[in-house]
């Protein structure tokens, strides 16, 4: 079949796809670039070391032997010239996968990102179906700069989608969204829940929306909103609250944009005390637009403080005391709860 | 190696050994995971490290980066903070905020820290260059990049903007044949990097990076070339990573034969036997050597961990001048 061929032919759903298996939340991702890359002869991953090497993670591994060279390219070691490439590539009809290394590294394809993809259907009405995989997050002693969490810049971005999967199937359901949305994703995936997470994946067609976010735990007296990593994190202190007597709702909000607004109002209205949670920095980090939405439209609804738990506005330091300290957790989600819950 | 002279040998020698002394120590309390995270080795560079820092002057400036162990010590950071860097601890260079030999900036040694996104220190480095030539400066700044970075935009910018105002510069491409697992024929199309600098209107040089006198030679040539206006130039050292990118990295990937290629043209091996050829070196002496500094690192690691680990309440502190 020649390029063209594959190009033109409507894509396929695969068949034999019922049934749900356990992956881990990495297992989850390469899961989905497979079955993306099996489904559709557009779709194709680029980045550093991702073939060969497998990747840096080793998300990307078996895929190079699966789907060839042409498919899965080795990159020289530029992200701005991946990105912009991406950019044409999409032009030509195909439906790029770049992964950055680190998240921490995208921003050496900043211009690419949020100056022409960003704005290019806005501009002369040509989609630009690329996806940005970018491994976020710290908790693994990385340093300043394989540890951020700067998902911010490009919420900020219009034109822009981005989302931060918290769960295997949402890593799976989502990338596959992804790589489908005719808009430039960028998908925040979590390294600390690579190999430490697991759950049922179902196979096949299983997309999960963009811009909606789930409710993973129901609760009447104070609910709590993250994503990614503090996701866990929450249902953990949530758990112990239980324990103690509480009732706490956790909403994962999935999207960080197009955002939730609905799914936000809801929970903040339903309980009427709201702890934000995430891994980057404060000041205006999602968080605050979370607050900023329900402060404009819940407030009437509620009883205590709209109250952000986020990273200090640092950067992510290395030595594990600094680290720990500059992290949000369990605990420190457990005891900002209780602040809230008492007030 | 008739130009260098004994002295100089045998303190080049010092620093090499003292390099792959102290990364084969890291390695080991990388292994005790008394170093968390990820470890870096440098071991097939301490020749060109060595050589590029020691053809400096005092008030030159230099900008090294994860592979170049050898100049941060030849430059003065000793094995004491260096090791507390490592350990994570409040009297490490960057008093346990950075990791590695990330952001082991020390304005007072003439060293620019750099950050993980390469090689952002080559900008730097072109306005440090830049501005000791509006001061009118007999001074120097050299920066490092390797072989996957010179397919950075910025590599290209910099060496642009280096040349369009011919600046003091010295560029140091520590080619070692692979950037993580990506093999140069993925990175270029040509055979040398060092073919770039006509590109640029610079001289390009190539040289043996395995070489100790060999790269002081053309350092040492180009740091006088920029001292006295000549402008910039672009060495690039032909060298081999000899550890996998990162500790985490078996390197599947590189072909035995390769490794056995280089390991055979192993940087300290060559220096030691031009010195036994001068009758500097023995058994005796080398075993002198080494104990010296096992002694002086034992001391080292010692102090820093004794250090204590920074203050959690401390953490946001640093941000703002
Ligand atoms: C802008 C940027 N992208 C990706 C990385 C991740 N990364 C770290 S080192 C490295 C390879 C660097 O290769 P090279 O420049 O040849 O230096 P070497 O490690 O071989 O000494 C990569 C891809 C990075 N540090 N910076
Ligand atoms: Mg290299």
């Amino acid at each position: 079949m020649t390029w063209d061929q594959g190009l033109h032919k409507a894509t396929t759903v695969l068949a034999g796809e019922q049934g749900t298996r356990e992956l881990t939340y990495l297992e989850a991702i390469r899961a989905a670039l497979r079955y993306e890359m099996q489904r559709d002869r557009r779709v194709l991953v680029m980045g550093e070391d991702i073939g060969v090497y497998g990747g840096a993670f080793k998300v990307t591994q078996g895929l190079i032997e699966e789907f060839g060279e042409d498919r899965v390219i080795d990159t020289p070691m530029t992200e701005l010239a991946m990105i912009y490439a991406a950019i044409g590539m999409s032009f030509e009809g195909f439906l790029p996968v770049v992964e950055m290394q680190f998240a921490d590294f995208i921003s050496t394809g900043f211009d690419a990102i949020v100056q022409f993809a960003a704005t290019n259907h806005f501009r002369w009405r040509q989609p630009v179906p690329i996806t940005i995989r970018a491994p976020g997050g710290g908790g693994l002693r990385a340093g300043p700069f394989h540890s951020q969490s700067n998902e911010a810049w490009f919420v900020h971005t219009p034109g822009l989608k981005v989302v931060a999967p918290a769960t295997p199937a949402d890593a799976y359901g989502l990338l596959l969204s992804a790589i489908r949305d005719p808009n430039p994703v960028i998908y925040y995936e979590t390294k600390y829940l690579y190999r430490s997470l697991k759950g049922m994946v179902p196979e096949g067609e299983a997309l999960v929306p963009i811009g909606q976010a789930a409710v993973r735990r129901s609760g009447e007296e104070l609910s709590i909103i993250a994503y990614g990593a503090m996701v866990q994190e929450a249902l953990s202190a949530a758990n112990e609250l239980e324990r103690a007597g509480h009732s706490i709702e956790v909403l994962d909000l999935r999207t960080l944009k197009p955002i939730d607004e609905a799914a936000i109002l809801a929970t903040a209205r339903k309980t009427g005390k709201v702890l934000i949670v995430h891994e980057a920095n404060r000041t205006c980090g999602v968080g605050a637009e979370v607050a900023a939405i329900i402060a404009e439209q819940a407030f009437e609804y509620l009883d205590g403080p709209i109250t952000r738990l986020a990273a200090p506005d640092t950067p992510v330091p290395y030595s594990p005391p600094l680290e720990d300290a500059y992290r949000p957790n369990a605990a420190k989600i457990l005891a900002a709860a209780r602040e809230l819950l008492a007030y | 190696m008739n130009e260098i002279d004994d002295e100089l040998l045998q303190q080049a020698h010092y620093w090499m050994r003292l390099t792959r002394a102290l990364d084969d120590r890291g390695t080991f309390l990388h292994k005790q995971s008394k170093i968390v995270g990820g470890y870096f080795s440098q071991i097939g560079h301490e020749a060109l490290s060595v050589a590029a820092a020691l053809s400096l002057g005092p008030k030159d400036i230099i900008a090294p980066m994860h592979r170049d162990l050898g100049a941060y010590l030849v430059r003065g950071l000793t094995p004491r903070r260096i090791l507390a860097q490592w350990l994570g601890r409040e009297t490490g260079v960057t008093r346990g905020r950075d990791a590695n030999l990330h952001g082991m900036g020390d304005l007072s040694l003439g060293i620019i820290g750099f950050i993980s996104h390469l090689p952002a220190s080559t900008g730097v480095i072109a306005g440090v260059a830049h501005g000791i030539k509006l001061k009118g400066e007999p001074r120097v700044a050299m920066c490092f990049f390797g072989d996957g970075s010179a397919s950075q935009g910025l590599a290209h910018e910099a060496m642009n903007w280096a040349s369009v105002f011919k600046l003091p510069m010295v560029i140091i491409c520590e080619n070692n044949q692979y950037a993580y697992s990506t093999p140069l024929s993925r990175q270029m199309a040509i055979e040398h990097i060092a073919q770039r600098a006509a590109g640029y209107n610079m001289p390009g040089v190539i040289v043996d990076g395995n070489d100790f006198a060999a790269v002081y030679h053309v350092t040492k040539e180009a740091v006088e070339r920029a001292r006295s206006g000549g402008g910039p130039t672009f060495i690039e050292c032909k060298t081999m990573r000899m550890r996998g990118h990162a500790i985490h990295d078996n390197m599947a990937y590189v072909p035995k034969e390769l490794l056995a290629e280089w390991e055979a043209r192993d940087p300290i091996a060559r220096i030691e036997s031009e010195l036994r050829a001068r009758g500097l070196l023995d058994d005796a002496k080398l075993a002198a050597l080494l104990a010296r500094i096992e002694a002086e690192l034992d001391e080292a690691q010692a102090f820093a961990e004794s250090s204590p680990y920074p203050d959690p309440a401390t953490v946001t502190d640093g941000v703002y001048a």
